[in-house]
């Protein structure tokens, strides 16, 4: 029998509706792999041992009592972006040392409905601006499958708990790939839901058009579960859309018959490592062969999307990053004199250079006098791509593409190049800007064992689209139940 | 100064009356504790979401609509961003270039001539906190913050002081009426910018202009213009030139400072709030809130000459303040006498609300019981005298005023027996003045009368007792 901290949540409830195992159980299996392997990976923040402990004994004497609501007794780990009720919600920065969060995100208030464990809090890029996790004020969070690299970002804590068995599942946070390409690059699901399907409140913002929250997972059946519990209509966000929630779990087949799926031209056109393009063309067959019809199709203004992104994204994290001032929580610097001198100093010593980089784009961006050279012309991009995959959508169900041109970078490779970072969103970023869902699957590895993932993109609201994809492929696949395993931690001796 | 044309413009910032604030459930009342009345989203938490209130839109819309704007079909929430403490984003969510409401304008009247003063536009914007400053630290109290605030924006179309000041005054009048503010000046519910600048006669282009900020009195914006307009005019008239900037008014040394120029003023970058969708209101929303507008001051100066027949100078004071309006016409309920109730609503219940500096929303003596009062005086229950004697007790320990004639056996003697015991009395007491009337002096008939009055407690009809005196000394 797999150790309990291996399961997926699915399984883990199997056992528990069939009293195999509890809930303490499985997040004892939780903690003892934290404590083994996470002083090297350094997925977790914060781990909230004995809260959840607690937690899972009330889940436990709960499912004695009936209960058997869908996610009772499920330990989750969650990116320190979303504000939990008395727990800290740092952001990975140091502007928020010392902030605890008086209120639950909705997304976290549904788990809770549903039945969670809340394990611990991961590590980010702050403010999840980053495509490493390397940009956190508390440290490099490792890739499991080679500790020397990166595990993406920005929800690299979250995608290497889950990886790693230090969590049977994780929320991120993703605003131009955080959920999806960490996930590829850890071995991991993660799935993007289309804007306004889970609801932003408490979700620290970075960018507010573009950002969502989604399950990070070890297959597609969790994904599906977890945004159910997650998905719907929220008053406290207006951006949040009314439309009704499916049956995910319902949508996940086994076979491909009458499903058409896009190629975008512009994706497959050089620039990928051989073996991210060896690992899709195998992907592509294998949907093939379960039953899908492939098309090509076009999305011309992929090229421009890593700049609309950049622009959009920094406008707005300029404006949303403006309340960490020191005044009413978080960090504040000593000496100051004024308020000018409050701000000025606060700031300078509690943000993070790439954040720092991040708003002084914004700022700029939005000056008077550049607004419409950049700003409002990033917004005619944004609708011009949003376009480009209404179209697509006309002629295929869903698209597969890569996640990243590449695997795993190593450690301080890209720190240097925010340049080259960027460019490495360039199949995630359109997906956020259109407002789209996307679901990253592993899909195989390269020739230095890194993971490789695949990503499914599907219409606004077109989650079970996606979910069938990802299922059926996974179900066909094994790459999934693929673990680092003990090596990781070996190989960093 | 003659040699000088006066242009000025008004922002007023105007707090409106809603329930709770513009983006939370957060309550809207003054004067509580400090942060009581906070929450994530108005302290500006990590996380936290604005969510609209409709109420405010409506408010909005319906000031709109009594000013005559034209109402944007679609507007839309910008960021304005820039620090200061009493901000908790840093951002103040407001409308930019797609405001609830267009054009627009306020009748004023000067010196005995009326005209309209336009206006450009009205957005909606929430409140910010309020700084308090103590010995050697300085508060913040959000209570303030993310309170609905209404910007009304004038065309630069005033020319003096009074015309700003009388702008004010209708402004907040037909607010008032409208029921969207209390425009409580003292409670910081209704604020003023000014932009005042001076060009010589003949020049058609403005010329540069000042901003004074944050004034809370009519009477404030007043002193100030007439202090910026000679400043600007010494400043010009001595050869030299204007500075856009902002300026503050100092009420204590009754002058205007310099706070900023526009060399340092802030680039707000504006951008559309993505957490908020676009305000869209269909035509028949529109329609339906303005069918159901308030009367207007105007209507019910009208209103109060053609179908009650008051003259036109009470109805002009019985209308001007909406409060008292409101009772004048609570009480017409209890009495349908309007000429009556109308001479005391603007003599004994005005003349007492100043003498106590009350409300009227606060007098002691209710419609019902005024009512009342008038109805016993006009049908002669009791005479003048009398109801000005229950009317103040009223005042002093209330109850009702049948009540207090019943009690007190205040009621109007017309017995003619009994007066005539008293009349019989008084002839017998004063037989110098009753020789003096019948040699013809007026003067002995009303000392007569007040004897009369007197020795029966006051209780006897006037007009009887003379009547009664005539008869009896025989020149009736
Ligand atoms: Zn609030």
């Amino acid at each position: 029998m797999n150790a309990l901290n291996t399961l997926t949540a699915h399984d883990l409830l199997a056992r528990m509706q069939q009293g195999e195992c509890t809930s303490e159980s499985a997040v004892r299996a939780i903690l003892d792999a934290i404590g083994r392997v996470d002083p090297v990976l350094h997925s977790y923040l914060t781990v909230n041992a004995e809260a959840s402990l607690t937690q899972a004994r009330e889940a436990d004497a709960a499912r004695r009592g009936g209960d058997d609501r869908p996610l009772l007794g499920v330990p989750i780990a969650v990116k320190d972006v979303l504000n939990v009720r008395g727990q800290p919600c740092t952001c990975a920065s140091k502007i928020l040392k010392g902030y605890v969060a008086p209120y639950d995100a909705t997304a976290i208030a549904r788990l809770r409905a549903a039945g969670a464990v809340f394990v611990g809090r991961t590590n980010m890029d702050e403010f999840a601006m980053g495509s490493t996790t390397e940009n956190s004020a508390y440290g490099v969070t490792r890739n499991p499958w080679a500790t020397d690299h990166v595990p993406g970002g920005s929800s690299g804590g979250s995608a290497v708990a889950v990886a790693a068995d230090e969590a049977i599942a994780a929320l991120g946070t993703d605003t131009g790939g955080s959920i999806r390409q960490p996930a590829a690059f850890c071995g991991c699901v993660g799935l993007k839901p289309s804007y306004g399907r889970v609801s932003r409140y408490g979700l620290t913002a970075y960018a507010s058009s573009l950002d969502q929250i989604g399950p990070m997972t070890k297959d597609v059946r969790d994904a599906a579960l977890l945004l159910q519990a997650m998905a719907g209509y929220d008053p406290l966000d207006s951006s949040s859309l009314p439309a009704p929630v499916p049956d995910f779990a319902a949508a996940l087949k086994t076979d491909l018959k009458g499903v058409t799926l896009g190629l975008p031209r512009e994706y497959f056109v050089g620039g990928l490592d051989p073996d991210v393009e060896r690992r899709l063309q195998e992907a592509v067959a294998v949907c093939r062969q379960l039953g899908a019809t492939t098309v090509e199709v076009s999305l011309p203004r992929t090229r421009q999307a890593i700049a609309t992104y950049y622009i959009i994204a920094a406008a707005e994290a300029s404006a949303n990053l403006a309340r960490f001032d020191g005044v009413r929580y978080g960090f504040r610097a000593a000496g100051s004199e004024d308020p000018l001198s409050l701000y000025k100093r606060t700031r300078a010593q509690g943000f993070g250079d790439e954040v720092k980089r991040r708003i002084i784009l914004g700022t700029y961006v939005l000056s008077s006098g550049y607004y419409d050279a950049f700003y409002l012309r990033a917004q005619k991009v944004r609708a011009l791509i949003r376009n480009d995959f209404g179209a697509a959508f006309e002629k295929c169900d869903a698209i597969l593409a890569p996640v990243s041109p590449t695997p795993a970078y190593r450690i301080g490779e890209k720190s240097a190049d925010p340049l080259q970072m960027y460019l490495g969103d360039i199949f995630t970023v359109p997906v956020n800007l259109a407002g789209i869902c996307g679901l990253s699957v592993p899909c195989g590895f390269t020739a230095a064992n890194l993971p490789v993932g695949l990503q499914i993109v599907g219409p606004a609201l077109g989650e079970e689209a996606i979910l069938r994809v990802g299922h059926a492929y996974e179900n066909a696949t094994e790459w999934h139940r693929r673990r680092p395993g003990s090596e990781s931690s070996a190989r960093q001796e | 100064m003659g040699e000088y044309l006066t242009t000025i413009g008004l922002e007023v910032h105007v707090q409106l009356k809603t329930c709770s604030k513009m983006f939370c459930a957060c309550s809207t009342d003054f004067g509580v504790d400090p942060n009581t009345q906070v929450c994530p989203v108005c302290l500006g938490y990590p996380g936290s979401m604005p969510v609209m209130n409709r109420e405010a839109i409506r408010l909005t819309v319906i000031s709109g609509l009594m000013l005559g704007c034209r109402i944007n079909p679609q507007s839309k929430f910008d960021r304005k961003s820039y620090f200061y403490p009493d901000m908790p984003k840093n951002y103040q969510i407001t409308q930019y270039d797609q405001p609830l409401c267009l054009g627009g304008g306020v009748e004023i009247e000067v010196e005995g001539v009326s005209r309209t003063v336009g206006l450009t536009r009205i957005h909606l914007e929430e409140d910010v906190a309020k700084n308090n400053h103590f010995a050697t630290w300085s508060g913040i109290d959000f209570n303030r913050a993310g309170v609905p605030l209404m910007e009304i924006v004038s065309e630069p179309d005033m020319e003096t002081p009074a015309e700003a000041f009388a702008y004010l005054q209708a402004l907040r009048q037909l607010l008032v009426y409208a029921g969207v503010s209390d425009c409580n000046l003292e409670e910081g519910k209704m604020r003023c910018d000014v932009n005042v600048s001076l060009r010589p006669r003949g020049q058609v282009e403005l010329g540069t202009k000042a901003e004074i900020k944050n004034l809370n009195t009519f009477k404030g914006v007043f002193n100030a213009l007439e202090f910026e307009i000679h400043r600007q005019a010494d400043v010009l008239q001595g050869g030299g030139r204007i500075v856009q900037e902002t300026r503050r008014w100092d009420a204590d040394t009754g002058q205007t400072y310099s706070m900023r120029s526009k060399e340092d003023a802030h680039d707000y970058r504006y951008f559309p709030e993505p957490d908020l969708m676009p305000v869209v209101l269909p035509p028949e929303v529109v329609k339906e809130w303005e069918s159901a507008l308030p009367e207007r001051p105007r209507q019910r100066r009208e209103r109060f000459v053609n179908d009650l027949g008051l003259p036109e100078y009470d109805a002009g004071v019985l209308a001007a303040d909406k409060d008292v309006g409101d009772y004048f016409e609570d009480t017409l309920r209890y009495v349908k006498r309007p000429k009556a109730v109308s001479n005391w609503v603007m003599t004994d219940v005005l003349r007492t609300l100043s003498e106590q500096n009350l409300p009227i929303t606060a007098f002691p003596v209710k419609p019902e019981a005024l009512g009342e009062l008038i109805e016993l005086a006009e049908t002669k229950v009791i005479n003048s005298n009398t109801a000005k004697q229950v009317f103040g007790i009223m005042l002093a320990e209330g109850g009702g005023a049948k009540a207090i004639v019943a009690a007190r056996g205040l009621a109007q003697v017309s017995d003619t027996g009994l007066i005539e015991k008293v009349v019989d009395q008084a002839i017998a007491e004063n037989p110098k003045s009753v020789e003096d009337f019948r040699l013809g002096k007026d003067a002995a008939l009303k000392h007569l009368i007040g004897q009369v009055m007197r020795l029966s407690k006051g209780k006897a009809n006037p007009q009887m007792v003379g009547e009664l005196l005539g008869k009896k000394i025989g020149r009736g």
